[in-house]
C-alpha cells in the first residue's frame, strides 16, 4: 500500500487539477455545446433540437451588429496595435538614454482593469466636458469629436481606448525581438554600409516572424474576450451600437434571461478562438517536444 | 544582451544626426504624452470641486486642490442603492485575490514540478488540455458554473469566487511552473531519488528553494489577473460580495443624483492602485509574466 502511494504520488498530486480542468473546462464546454442545441429560454431545456439557436442568433440583427463589430474591432485593433507596438520597440532600440523610464510609461495602462480603462476614456470622450468641450475652450468653437454617442462611430472609440491599454505590451514583445536578433549579422550590414531602414526592413523584421505570430495570438485573443472595456466605455450603446459577441453573451445569459442564445453565441465565440488558437497551440507544443 | 547599442543609427553628416536624435526623442515625448494623458486626466479631474469640473477644461490642473472626492469615492459613493463607496469592495477584492492566488500559485507549483520532473505516460497530454484551458473564451463556461456554484452551494460569495479564479488560473500557474521546471537538470530529481528522498521533499528542499523569482512572476500575474477581472465578478457576485471591478462600474453608471466625475475618477484611481504599486515596485516580474504567457519557454 505504502509503496503504492509512493509510486502513484505524481499522478494523484495532478488529478484534482485535471479533473477540474476536465470537469469545469472540457465538461462545461460540452454543456454549452448541448444547450445551444436546445430549444432553452428562461431555464435550461435538454431534448436536443438541432440548429434552432443558430437560425435564431443568425436572423438576429443585434448579434449581427455584435460580429460584424468583432471584424471592425479585431481588426484595427489587432493591426495598428501591432504597427504602433513595433514602432515604438524600434524608436526605444536606437540606444536611448531614458529608455527605462518610457518603456514603464508605455507599458503601464497594461497592469490597469479595462473598467479603469473605460471609465477613463469614458470621461476624457464625454463630448460635453471633455475633448470636445476643451479644444471648444482654446477657440475652435466647431470642434466635433462626439464619437463616444454616435453609433456610427462609437465602435471606434472601444478602439482607441483598447489600443492604448495593450500597445505597450506588444511593445515589449517586439523590443525582446530585437534584442534578440544576432548582433554580427548587423554589425556586418552595417561595415557594408547599408542603410539602417534596410538593415530593419531586410534582416531584423523578416527575423521576428514568431514575435508577429505570438503578438496576433494574445491580441485577437484580447479582442475576442473584450468584455469590460465595452461595458465601461459605451455599455454596449448607443443603442446596441457597439454590442460584441461577448456583450451580446451576457445580455442574454443574465439580463434576458435567453440561455439558448447565450449559450450558441458562445459557442461561435468558442469556434472563432478555436480557429486561431489551435494551430498555433498545436504548432508549439510539437516543437517543444520534437 | 550585452550590446545594447548595436542596432543604433549610423550617420556621418554630424547636423543630420543632431537633427534625427532630436526628432526621435520628440517622437518618443509624444508617445509618452499619449500613454500618461488618461492617467493625468484621471488624477487632475479627482482633485477638483464639481464647478471648477464644469467650468474649467480637461487637462489644466485643478485651480484648488480639493479631497473630497476622494473621501466619497472611499466611503460615501453610490453603487445603487448603497452608499458606502469603493471601501468595502475594495476589502472583497482583497478577500477574493490573496487565497486566488496563494491556492493557484501552490497548485501549480505542484503540476509543474509533476509534468516536468516527474512526466508518466499522458503526462503531456494532460499538460495540454490544461494549457488550452487558459485560451477558451469564458463566455462558455459561465452558465454551467452559475448553476454548478448553486448546486455547491457558495453561489453569490466570496468562496465562489475564489474557487473559480482558482480553476481558471491553473492552465497558467502550471504553465509558469512546468517552463521553468523544465529547464532544471532531471539528474538533480534522480540524485536525489537515490539518496532516498521522496517526491515532496525533493519539492521542498531542492525544487521551492531555487523557485523564488518564478513564484514572483506567477503571483504578480495571478494578482493583475484576479484583482482586474471583471466578468467572473459581475456574473458570480451579488450585493456585498461584489469585487472592486463591478463597484466601480456600479458607482460610474449609477444613475441617481447629480453626476460626480471627480468622485468617478478616484474611485478609478483606487480600483487601479493595487496593481498599479504591482507594477512599479516589480515591474520587471510583470513584464516577464506577460511574456511568458505568449513566447515560447
Amino acid at each position: 500500500m505504502f509503496k503504492w502511494l509512493e509510486e502513484n504520488t505524481p499522478k494523484l498530486v495532478l488529478a484534482p487539477s485535471f479533473i477540474a480542468v476536465m470537469v469545469f473546462v472540457y465538461g462545461f464546454i460540452a454543456w454549452t455545446a448541448w444547450v445551444s442545441l436546445t430549444r432553452s429560454r428562461l431555464l435550461p431545456k435538454y431534448e436536443i433540437d438541432g440548429f434552432i439557436q443558430y437560425d435564431r442568433l443568425f436572423a438576429s440583427p443585434r448579434w449581427d451588429t455584435a460580429f460584424g463589430n468583432l471584424f471592425i474591432f479585431g481588426i484595427l485593433f489587432i493591426v495598428i496595435a501591432m504597427i504602433l507596438g513595433l514602432l515604438l520597440a524600434i524608436l526605444l532600440d536606437q540606444n536611448i538614454r531614458t529608455e527605462g523610464a518610457l518603456r514603464t510609461i508605455y507599458l503601464y495602462p497594461m497592469a490597469l482593469s479595462m473598467i479603469v480603462t473605460g471609465t477613463a476614456w469614458k470621461w476624457i470622450l464625454n463630448p460635453g466636458l471633455g475633448l470636445e468641450a476643451t479644444v471648444r475652450g482654446w477657440g475652435f468653437e466647431n470642434f466635433t469629436f462626439d464619437w463616444l454617442v454616435n453609433p456610427d462611430m462609437a465602435i471606434y472609440t472601444i478602439v482607441i481606448a483598447a489600443i492604448w491599454q495593450s500597445s505597450g505590451f506588444v511593445m515589449a514583445l517586439f523590443l525582446a525581438g530585437l534584442r534578440s536578433v544576432d548582433g554580427e549579422i548587423i554589425k556586418a550590414a552595417q561595415v557594408d554600409g547599408i542603410p539602417t531602414w534596410r538593415v530593419y526592413t531586410a534582416i531584423i523584421i523578416p527575423s521576428m516572424a514568431p514575435i508577429f505570430l505570438s503578438a496576433f495570438i494574445v491580441l485577437s485573443h484580447l479582442a475576442i474576450k473584450s468584455f469590460d472595456l465595452v461595458i465601461a466605455l459605451t455599455g454596449g450603446g448607443p443603442g446596441y451600437a457597439t454590442d460584441l459577441p461577448a456583450t451580446y453573451m451576457y445580455a442574454m445569459a443574465f439580463s434576458r434571461g435567453d440561455i439558448g442564445q447565450a449559450a450558441s453565441s458562445a459557442m461561435i465565440m468558442m469556434m472563432v478562438v478555436f480557429t486561431i488558437v489551435v494551430p498555433y497551440l498545436y504548432s508549439e507544443l510539437r516543437s517543444k517536444d520534437g | 544582451m550585452a550590446d545594447y547599442s548595436m542596432h543604433t543609427v549610423q550617420n556621418n553628416n554630424p547636423i543630420g544626426k543632431i537633427a534625427l536624435r532630436w526628432g526621435l526623442y520628440v517622437m518618443l515625448g509624444i508617445f509618452a504624452v499619449f500613454y500618461l494623458m488618461p492617467f493625468f486626466v484621471m488624477l487632475t479631474t479627482s482633485l477638483k470641486s464639481l464647478d471648477e469640473i464644469r467650468t474649467g477644461d480637461l487637462i489644466s490642473l485643478p485651480r484648488e486642490v480639493t479631497l473630497d472626492a476622494w473621501r466619497t469615492a472611499w466611503s460615501g459613493a453610490c453603487t445603487g442603492i448603497q452608499c458606502e463607496g469603493m471601501r468595502p469592495y475594495f476589502w472583497n477584492s482583497m478577500l477574493i485575490a490573496i487565497p486566488g492566488v496563494a491556492i493557484s500559485t501552490l497548485l501549480g507549483a505542484l503540476n509543474g514540478y509533476v509534468v516536468s520532473q516527474w512526466k508518466f505516460r499522458g503526462a503531456n497530454i494532460i499538460f495540454s488540455l490544461m494549457l488550452f484551458g487558459c485560451f477558451i473564451p469564458f463566455q462558455v463556461v459561465l452558465l454551467p458554473m452559475a448553476r454548478v456554484l448553486g448546486m455547491m452551494g457558495i453561489a453569490g460569495t466570496i468562496p465562489g469566487l475564489i474557487f473559480v479564479h482558482v480553476i481558471y488560473g491553473l492552465g497558467f500557474t502550471t504553465l509558469f511552473f512546468r517552463n521553468y521546471y523544465v529547464s532544471i537538470p532531471s539528474e538533480l530529481t534522480k540524485a536525489a531519488k537515490v539518496d532516498g528522498a521522496g517526491f515532496f521533499r525533493i519539492f521542498w528542499s531542492i525544487f521551492l528553494p531555487l523557485s523564488i523569482p518564478i513564484i514572483v512572476v506567477t503571483v504578480i500575474w495571478q494578482f493583475t489577473q484576479i484583482w482586474n477581472d471583471f466578468l467572473f465578478g459581475v456574473s458570480f457576485s451579488q450585493a456585498g460580495t461584489q469585487p472592486v471591478t463591478v463597484a466601480l462600474n456600479n458607482i460610474v453608471n449609477s444613475t441617481t443624483g447629480v453626476k460626480e466625475y471627480n468622485v468617478d475618477m478616484a474611485a478609478a484611481i483606487i480600483a487601479a492602485l493595487p496593481t498599479l504599486l504591482v507594477y512599479v515596485v516589480a515591474g520587471k516580474y510583470f513584464v516577464r509574466g506577460l511574456t511568458a504567457g505568449s513566447v515560447k519557454g
